[in-house]
């Protein structure tokens, strides 16, 4: 039992969640900021791109971390979590990974229906999947914004989740999540 | 007896060439004019909603033809109320005092079947080019439809001062792209 606890996910899933965590906390905040600069500016135009970016770089990041999730067993959690503990993690694990990807194809299909594809990197033109259409664009702004908060406040749980297994129940859980040395 | 015929003939055939020279109605309806830029490599396209346009054509005769488009250059529309309202600035179109721009043909000369080469004087923003473009125009339910294209540089216009002369930002060639369907 002692040693399922130290037991850590691959390090490829590691990699992929901080990495994912950090872009997601980074393009919400420039999200929020960006579309508060009023009229328009050079920053704001390029806030916007960095934004995109991100969050195509998030959608890739998504796809990859689910494949090595159908083929990676997590490690099991720890022995003394109640079973609805179990359930409410699984249930909020299968959401984050929902968002992932609902967050990433709303803000692309709002881009898309606002008349602006989307150049990654300012270097590759990604497909153009439906015209511009302002009436749909409307409507998706309020997805985009909406799955955001929700996804917000999905992570400020799964956060909070984490440091309650860490500081209280002192079980290992975090840890199977953070960079180490020893499996 | 012959050449009395004659002349009244060609005198029908003149009145009928004036009777020609009155422009042709614009349907604005089916009209319309439009700027392609590339924004950070994102190729944008956006419309300008007011224009008019008055052609002068009678495919008998395209050499006489002559146009003139006038465009409303706060009406362009980037899709965002607020975006409209900065690019009427005077960074950008300066609509306050440059309300309108314009293109004046000098010459049109048949180029081939449905085509013509068009010169002209294009003035944006108080500034006047020379410039000359290949129109296509074919019939189309009644009416003549005029197309083009004529790839421009923004800034020879003045058109995005100050920080927004950095071309990587908005690049210095900009399309404009019209249809004009017009009848007699």
């Amino acid at each position: 039992m002692q040693a399922q606890q130290q037991e850590r996910y691959t390090t490829t899933a590691i990699v992929l969640h901080w990495l994912i965590a950090v872009l997601i906390v980074g393009a919400f905040t420039l999200g929020l900021v960006m579309t508060d600069i009023p009229g328009f500016s050079p920053t704001k135009l390029r806030y916007y791109s960095w934004h995109k970016w991100a969050g195509v770089t998030v959608l890739l990041l998504a796809a990859l971390r689910l494949l090595w999730r159908l083929k990676n067993r997590p490690p099991a959690l720890s022995a003394a979590m109640p079973a609805w503990q179990r359930g409410a993690a699984h249930g909020l694990h299968h959401l984050l990974y929902l968002l992932l990807f609902a967050v990433q194809l709303s803000g692309y299909f709002y881009t898309l229906a606002s008349g602006f594809p989307v150049v990654y990197f300012g270097l590759f033109q990604l497909p153009v999947l439906i015209a511009k259409d302002p009436a749909l664009a409307e409507t998706l702004k309020g997805v985009h914004y909406w799955l955001n908060m929700l996804l917000a406040a999905l992570v400020v749980l799964h956060v909070l989740a984490a440091l309650k297994h860490q500081l209280i129940d002192r079980d290992g859980t975090m840890r199977r999540m953070l960079p180490g040395r020893s499996h | 007896m012959k050449l009395t015929r004659a002349f009244l003939s060609s005198a029908l055939l003149g009145i009928a060439l004036i009777a020609n020279a009155v422009p042709l109605k614009t349907d604005l309806a089916r009209s319309s004019v439009s700027a392609v830029f590339k924004q950070m490599n994102v190729p944008v396209e956006s419309s300008f909603k007011r224009f008019d346009a008055r052609i002068d054509y009678d495919a008998a005769h395209p050499e006489k033809a002559s146009a003139r488009v006038d465009i409303d250059t706060a009406s362009f529309d980037m899709g965002q109320a607020d975006y409209n309202k900065e690019i009427a600035k005077k960074e950008w179109f300066n609509s306050a005092q440059f309300p309108k721009a314009s293109f004046v043909s000098s010459s049109i000369k048949p180029a081939g079947a449905g085509k013509l080469a068009v010169t002209g004087k294009l003035t944006i923003k108080g500034k006047t080019q020379d410039v000359s473009f290949p129109l296509s125009v074919k019939p189309e339910g009644g009416k003549q439809v005029f197309e083009g294209q004529l790839p421009i540089k923004r800034l020879a216009f003045n058109v995005g001062e100050g920080e927004w002369q950095d071309t990587s930002m908005v690049a210095d060639e900009v399309v404009i792209k019209f249809r004009v369907a017009a009848a007699q």
